[in-house]
């Protein structure tokens, strides 16, 4: 599971020598995220996205349980409790605030996160496990986060639980079926919001569960790194602790004060102003939007105007958003190039910021009425969404002639000189066998 | 699993009395007691998934009844059919030569009025009042709402527009209000569902 350079665990209070025969469990943590884990040495910050990420997860889990101690499942006070958490409860102000910024403040570090493995290949083989389980957490989360915006029962709560669970209704025969079982209802009511709180409360937990198994998964080929070229040896990796704690811990300061500004200085920037109005089943927002970090599926959902072929199009809309996500899970067998790292594929380079653009413009019209232009411009945009990972990925890694890789990672941080310089200096290094000499 | 397999399979033709066609005591009750495991985990699954059906209290709101007596032509109502909007429409003369002045064939979901009424009352639109798009609830039922350039119902959420039979006429609403199954009780008053 390690480098068989990595530390080992040997405890030396016997209190501790005493539970490591028990229960290994500081072992594991040791082996985990301590010093006994080898990690390359030349991550950069974009590496810092995945322990934030993990961060986010366990103040949305803190805030989370301590708002279910003062929510009241139920639509007859559902609305009420959540001002009531707002206005009466002591602090809860700073909860209700924090859980629903920290919701967005997940989805942030995420997506760079998918941005980072995105950029450096880090879906390839052999790390392929690691980015599906990431993928299945990613599609948990957004269950979990669409639950969650209902519970206020507010105008948006409602209206984007009917549109959402609406969706389903769109697949031939079995849809209607399917969303009056979903609601518990023939629109959403009391057994939704009850069904969506309970799934809400264990979805994290699950997530939790997932993060575990995907951190598994990545301990067994070892961090990926920028240069994309696996280690090679003792030089090239450092332990996690202290090295990339320390670095990690940064991160998390960083993000930290980030996430202070927006909850105590704009706590409802994100949110939507309707949803301080209590849910009514007769009247409709006239503007219907799930939060910003649905927008890009939102709009490839809506980008379907035009039957096809005897498919209606809110079925194609329903099937292209349901596409967009599950088309990544083939994303490592869609990118064929051996080379990872987008730093040494001029051309995957290029269309790489053009799909960020491209899923930029789509959050954007996923954000904006339903009128032209923007129907136009998403509907090219979703185009191209596709085009990206179905056409242009297998074409440039068949014909890209990629850049000259380092032999080593360290090579790349030292470079050359400093690296027989280094085995000079060190002569007990010298022995050790290096492949990265032998290009 | 597959040692214990393994070496019964040694013994087999003598113990088992297998014989020549090669099935044992032992494969029929391993799969006996498998399938049997299994046709109870699919009993107790129903329950599971049954449970969010719609529960009793809420299919006991299945129906509605509705009272037409106050209705004046040219005037709606809105009240509700499984916690959905339902639109009760008086139709003016004038509004049923416009729906009948137009050629079904040319429509997106081709109907008549008629098809959407009650024979020999014409004059009573029924419909739910939920956008066939995505949902939401179109205007045009209240006193002095947009009734959109057709004259019936206006969706202000992506701009669909229903005429004064509630058939879609412009937008990307891609069926006519539903018609609810109702049927009238007396001369004033219909009940649905």
């Amino acid at each position: 599971m390690s480098f068989p350079w990595a530390e080992h665990y040997t405890p030396k209070h016997p209190a501790m020598q005493w539970i490591d025969e028990k229960l290994p469990l500081p072992r594991l943590v040791y082996n985990a995220v301590g010093a006994g884990y080898p990690v390359p040495r030349n991550l950069n910050y974009f590496w810092n996205f995945g322990v934030l990420a993990g961060l986010a997860l366990v103040i949305q889990i803190v805030t989370g349980v301590i708002m279910a101690m003062h929510y009241g499942a139920n639509t007859l006070v559902a609305f009420g409790t959540v001002e009531q958490t707002m206005r009466d409860v002591n602090a809860g102000w700073l909860m209700r605030y924090a859980h629903a910024n920290g919701a967005s403040f997940f989805f942030i570090v995420v997506y760079l996160h998918i941005f980072r493995g995105l950029f450096f290949g880090s879906y390839k083989a052999p790390r392929e496990m690691v980015w599906l389980l990431g993928l299945v957490i990613f599609l948990l989360m957004m269950a979990t986060a669409f639950m969650g915006y209902v519970l206020p029962w507010g105008q948006m709560s409602y209206w984007g639980a009917k549109v959402i669970t609406g969706l389903f209704g769109a697949i031939p025969v079995v849809g209607e079926p399917i969303q009056t079982w979903l609601l518990g209802g023939f629109a959403p009511g009391n057994a939704s919001l009850n069904r969506f709180f309970s799934l809400h409360f264990l979805l994290p937990f699950v997530i939790a569960a997932v993060v575990i198994l995907h951190i598994w998964a990545l301990h067994i080929p070892g961090s990926s790194n920028p240069t994309g070229v696996e280690v090679k040896g003792p030089q090239d990796t450092v332990p996690f602790h202290p090295y990339y704690t320390a670095k990690d811990g940064f991160g998390a300061g960083v993000f930290l004060i980030l996430f202070a500004v927006l909850l105590f200085y704009a706590p409802n920037y994100l949110g939507h102003p309707d949803n301080y109005i209590e849910a009514n089943p007769l009247s409709t927002p006239a503007h219907i939007v799930p939060e910003w970090y649905f927008w890009p599926f939102y709009a490839i959902l809506r980008a379907f105007t035009v039957d096809f072929f005897f498919v209606p199009a809110k079925l194609l809309g329903v099937l292209a958003m349901f596409a967009s996500i599950l088309l990544l899970f083939f994303l490592p067998w869609l990118d064929t190039s051996p080379v990872r790292s987008g730093n040494y594929r001029p051309t995957f380079r290029k269309f790489f910021w053009i799909l960020i653009v491209d899923v930029l413009i789509l959050g954007y019209c996923g954000g904006a009425p339903a009128a032209e232009p923007y129907v136009m411009i998403s509907q090219v945009a979703a185009a191209y969404y596709f085009a990206h990972f179905l056409i242009i990925l297998p074409l440039i890694s068949r014909f890209e002639k990629p850049l000259p890789l380092p032999n080593s990672i360290t090579e790349a941080v030292l470079g050359r000189h400093a690296i027989e310089g280094e085995r000079e200096a060190l002569p007990g290094m010298g022995s050790d066998p290096q492949p990265s000499h032998a290009g | 699993m597959a040692i214990v397999e393994h070496l019964e399979s040694e013994g087999a033709s003598v113990s088992d009395g297998g014989g020549s066609d090669g099935v044992r005591r032992r494969d029929f009750i391993n799969i006996a007691a498998v399938s049997f495991a299994g046709v109870g985990a699919v009993a107790v699954v129903i329950p599971l998934v049954d449970q969010m059906n719609p529960s009793a209290d809420v299919l006991a709101l299945a129906s509605t009844e509705v009272d037409l007596s106050s209705i004046q032509p040219g005037q709606a109502i809105k009240t509700t059919f499984r916690s959905q909007p339902l639109f009760v429409r008086h139709l003016t003369d004038k509004e049923i030569a416009e729906a009948d002045k137009v050629d079904p064939s040319s429509l997106r979901d081709p109907q008549t009025l008629e098809e959407r009424t009650v024979d020999g009352k014409k004059q009573w639109l029924v419909t739910m009042g939920v956008c066939t798009h995505l949902g939401c609830v179109p205007l045009g039922a209240g006193e002095g709402e947009n009734r959109g350039e057709y004259g019936g119902y206006f969706c202000p959420c992506h701009g669909s527009s229903y005429d004064t039979a509630a058939r879609i006429r412009k937008g990307p609403a891609p069926k006519n209000l539903e018609v609810p199954k109702f049927s009238f009780t007396s001369d004033t008053a219909i009940l649905v569902g």
